[in-house]
């Protein structure tokens, strides 16, 4: 059996990222855009963690917890934003709202 | 770093929910597959010796955001907004059974080898435990976690005022 290493982990995480990028360019559902960043996020504290565990170093999963904690405030703001523009325009697809007006 | 067939499986559900996420019609779907790709990696983080960020990724991730995150949805009633079509497909059913099954299976395994039996030294290998981590956090990355609190009280704070109707006091 061959030897897992950081390779491996590395790897994954960057196919994790490409999905995550594509759902933010293909997709218009502002909602789904919002989730395809959380799994971007998710494949970097991925990659973090395989490093911290790589170069035994417990910094790496410092850096994680930092990044939940902004992801959780991110969600939080990015989901009333959401609701709010569609209180106004009664829609969140991402190509109705190139108009910066309230 | 861990079992090769445990890798394999695993990051063979994290991908085939990903691609769940971005290809499904429904936006209730979508936030499931991302549960089950978020409870995926956090069993990557308990194969890679750092269970408090496991217990961390399955409460604050596939609970508290997700929860959200539905939340959100149903009160939009946007399950198909972006006029995407309400196809669901027939794929959908057996592959979110056959991708759960994995995970549950991989995760009990994982659990009973104790995650990283092929890692050897296991004396240098650092153990991301709270205590561990607390250490961490509270010796050299106190200021970051006064910017971090300060942080999440901005983002609750903002959520309040976006909520406030205009002109109710300013």
């Amino acid at each position: 059996m061959p030897e897992v290493t950081i390779g491996w982990y590395i790897a994954l995480s960057v196919a994790l990222f490409t999905i995550g990028s594509l759902g933010v360019l293909i997709r218009r559902n502002a909602i789904i855009i919002f989730m395809s960043i959380e799994l971007m996020l998710n494949s970097a504290n991925l990659a973090f963690v395989a490093f911290a565990r790589h170069l035994n170093d417990i910094n790496g999963q410092v850096i994680v917890f930092f990044v939940i904690t902004v992801a959780a405030a991110e969600v939080a703001v990015g989901l009333a934003l959401i609701v709010a523009i569609f209180r106004t325009k009664h829609s969140i697809n991402i190509d109705e709202l190139h108009i910066l007006k309230g | 770093m861990g079992d090769p067939i445990a890798f394999i499986i695993l990051a063979v559900v994290a991908l085939a929910s990903a691609l769940g996420m971005l290809l499904g019609r429904n936006a209730v779907h979508s936030a499931l597959y991302l549960v089950l790709n978020f409870s995926t990696i956090a069993i990557f983080f308990l194969i890679l010796k750092a269970p408090f960020l496991f217990v961390t990724q399955i409460t604050i991730y596939a609970g508290a955001i997700m929860v959200l995150f539905l939340f959100v949805v149903m009160l939009l009633g946007a399950e198909r907004l972006g006029g995407e079509g309400s196809k669901a497909g027939k794929w959908q059913l057996p592959v979110s059974i056959v991708l759960a099954f994995l995970l549950i299976i991989t995760f009990v395994y994982v659990l009973i080898s104790g995650g990283d039996a092929a890692g050897g030294n296991s004396l240098a290998t650092v153990e991301g435990g709270p205590v561990e981590i607390g250490l961490a956090l509270f010796e050299s990355y106190v200021f970051p976690f006064e910017v971090a609190s300060v942080l999440l009280l901005v983002a609750m704070v903002g959520v309040v005022v976006l909520r406030t109707k205009r002109g109710d006091n300013a």
